[in-house]
């Protein structure tokens, strides 16, 4: 997608996956937001920190260099005022990309979000294309307020779409299809995943987008489905290569990677060949994704199950800070295999 | 509309034509009948949900909005108006059949039945509806105004709120955003003394709302919010300033709710002294007349003529309105998303036969 003209403007850290050199899942999100704002002049950031500074993680690096202050906005410590701002932007046809600078701080802008945004094309207002992203999720002794999943306070509200990649792959892509979605797209980055050397792939060169709502089968197997997103993806591909070598069995993980709308008939078609489900979710468990999920199956897949449904989730508590107690909240590699076990032997 | 060719005489303030004048008097008359013709509507029960007036404040409305660069091809100013700006709704192009089909909850209203009232959008005619959570359209003006900027575009916009969404954390944040971004918009806070029930003295402990100008480094001005033509002459300057590059500015308007929060209000909380002594000494309308007569820029003729073709169009307007059909239920599937209707599953009841 880069001509030749456009190929010297871009600086080398946003030039890896055109070198065919592999790049973070940090690193693919960047990428993303810099082709499509080369892309389409309609498309800008606004968040704090994110301009000379490059943001909190420092996804923004350089685009203020290259896109100039109308294009990279640093923003007063306000999310309902950026967040509205970006929605009258979006009314006026422009698609701006809002960077929460932790996701936890998302949910100072709910009202703006829930009532004003999403509601927006059903009461004729207009679509708003307007992508919320930012950092998300433990395991990186952040606290409460630097680790949180707030996802469900969101998949409950319709009118907005809600992404959560697991890879470098899909991140990019991802990020690509909500910017061109025409209408609100909450985009979580697991901030675990940002620069974990595992995650690091080779992109392809030229301009791909993935699509949204639609789950990837990231691991085949007839014995067992797990559904679950973002870094549980990699926390339940420890448990099953885990299952595989000591307990013979075949899991199969399906990666969510849209959360809303759900990808329905994805899950339907593994539970229908497994007969066996587990969701997992990195989330709190009361009101979370992972009922949705069970509640579904119960609806459209009873009579091919044999095994009750299974959640194994964060348990229901603000996110703590110690050690100790969040490796102990978290949802870990054991918790997901001794259930998993429970369901195989049922 | 605003620049007829025909000459002003001298003595009308702002620029404004004689023909202006008659304009801003027939946008006025307009509101306050379709009102009371609302109201007529509410007591037969045609109204679905709540009616909300705006009687004693038709002036600040008229007039702010008519300050504005009011096209139909979607290259003009913008508003964003609150539930007791009729009259800007009017003056930016809003028709009284669409107003009353929104009142009438019908299929084929701007909202296609999804939201209420004066709480519809016009991209091409320049205005946005508010939604319930007050103060919210503040950011939202704020990044419109930052689009006019973002793209060089010699555009304004203009927002309102009541003395009680100045509590609300979205107006603290918008307008700070709005100041600090430089954005070409005109916040209008419209002191009408109470919110729903609430008196400004539980609101604020700021002796003016003007004075939060200062806080947030904008423009500020105060006006008597029943004298139009003031209205108009603070509304300009703010507009001006904005599509100069001056930047944000906020204008308290001084006015009176006579009607309660809504048609249902029996307002237990205003005197009856207090809302007979606005009523019959600082009314905007009585005013205005008062003063279009007291320099001879209007003869009575010219406007009972204007209240005549007003209360026409809007019998009309009525008629048509009374006679649009009411929304299909299985449209409530439709406009959550662009790329797909949302569905409903098998344990819903099928809708009814829209054909009985």
């Amino acid at each position: 997608m880069t001509t030749a003209a456009e190929a010297p403007t871009r600086p080398d850290h946003v030039r890896q996956s055109e070198r065919g050199e592999p790049v973070t899942f940090l690193e693919a999100i960047r990428e993303g937001i810099w082709e499509e704002m080369e892309r389409d002049e309609s498309v800008f950031i606004l968040g704090e920190d994110i301009g000379a500074y490059g943001g909190a993680f420092k996804v923004t690096e350089g685009m203020l260099d290259r896109f100039g202050e109308m294009r990279v906005i640093d923003t007063p410590i306000s999310e309902i005022g950026f967040t509205g701002a970006a929605a009258g932007a979006a009314h006026m046809g422009q698609r701006p990309i809002v960077e929460m600078q932790f996701i936890d701080f998302i949910s100072c802008a709910y009202d703006m979000i829930t009532n004003y945004v999403a509601t927006s094309r059903y009461r004729q207002a207009g679509g708003l294309p307007m992508v919320i992203r930012g950092p998300s999720g433990g395991g990186v002794r952040g606290g409460p307020f630097h680790s949180q999943n707030p996802e469900a306070a969101f998949f409950h509200t319709p009118g907005l779409k809600i992404v959560y990649p697991s890879t470098a792959r899909d991140a990019k892509g991802l990020i690509k299809s909500a910017i061109r979605d025409d209408d609100p797209v909450l985009f979580f980055e697991h901030k675990w995943l940002y620069r974990r050397p595992q995650l690091r792939e080779v992109l392809p060169s030229e301009d791909y987008t993935v699509p949204i709502g639609k789950a990837r089968t990231h691991r085949e197997g007839k014995d067992l489905t797990i559904v679950t997103y973002a870094a549980m993806v990699h926390k339940c591909q420890e448990a099953a290569d885990l299952l595989e070598k000591e307990d013979g069995l075949d899991v199969e993980i399906i990666d969510l990677r849209t959360i809303l709308p759900l990808d329905e008939q994805a899950i339907l078609e593994s539970v229908k060949k497994t007969n066996r489900l587990l969701v997992v979710h990195e989330d709190t468990r009361t009101g979370g994704i992972a009922g949705e999920i069970m509640a579904r199956i119960n609806e459209k897949a009873f009579e091919y199950l044999d095994a009750p449904p299974l959640r194994v989730t964060a348990i229901d508590a603000p996110v703590p800070y110690s050690p100790p107690l969040e490796d102990y909240f978290l949802p870990q590699a054991d918790d997901v295999v001794k259930a998993a076990r429970y369901l195989a032997g049922y | 509309m605003a620049s007829r060719p025909r000459a002003a005489p001298a003595s009308i303030p702002h620029d404004l034509s004689r023909d202006d004048l008659l304009e801003i008097y027939r946008h006025l008359r307009r509101t306050r009948t379709l009102e009371e013709k609302l109201a007529n509507l509410f007591r037969q029960s045609k109204i679905v949900g709540g009616l909300f007036r705006s009687l004693g404040q038709e002036g600040e409305s008229v007039a702010t909005a008519y300050a504005l660069d009011r096209r139909t091809d979607g290259t003009g100013d913008m508003l964003s108006p609150l539930i007791r700006n009729l009259g800007s709704m009017l003056v930016m192009g809003a028709t009284p059949t669409e107003v009353l089909r929104q009142y009438m909850a019908k299929g084929d209203s701007p909202t296609k039945g999804k939201e209420l009232n004066i709480h519809f959008a016009c991209y091409q005619r320049g205005f946005i509806g508010q939604i319930s959570p007050l103060g919210d359209l503040v950011p939202v003006m704020a990044g419109v105004t930052l689009t006019f900027k973002q793209r060089g575009e010699r555009r304004v916009g203009m927002v309102y709120l009541g003395d009680g969404a100045t509590s609300t954390g979205a107006f603290h944040e918008g307008i700070n955003f709005a100041a600090v971004q430089r954005c070409p918009l005109v916040v209008i806070i419209e002191n009408n003394h109470y919110a729903y029930s609430t008196p400004t003295s539980k609101q604020t402990a700021a002796a003016n709302f003007v004075d939060k100008a200062d806080g947030y480094g904008v423009h500020g001005e105060q006006v008597d919010g029943n004298d139009v033509l003031a209205v108009y002459g603070a509304a300009r300057r703010a507009v001006d300033r904005a599509r100069t590059g001056e930047g944000t500015s906020l204008i308290e308007v001084l006015t009176y709710r006579r009607k309660g929060h809504a048609e249902h209000d029996a307002q237990p909380y205003q005197s009856k002294e207090e809302i007979a002594r606005w009523e019959s000494t600082n009314d905007p309308l009585d005013r205005y007349v008062a003063t279009l007569f007291a320099n001879e820029w209007a003869t009575d003729e010219e406007l009972t003529a204007i209240a005549e073709e007003v209360d026409e169009e809007l019998d009309r307007a009525v008629e048509e309105a009374e006679g649009a059909p009411m929304p299909e239920p299985l449209e409530a599937l439709d406009d959550v998303y662009a790329d797909a209707r949302v569905t409903a599953p098998w344990t819903r009841r099928e809708p009814p036969d829209p054909r009985g």
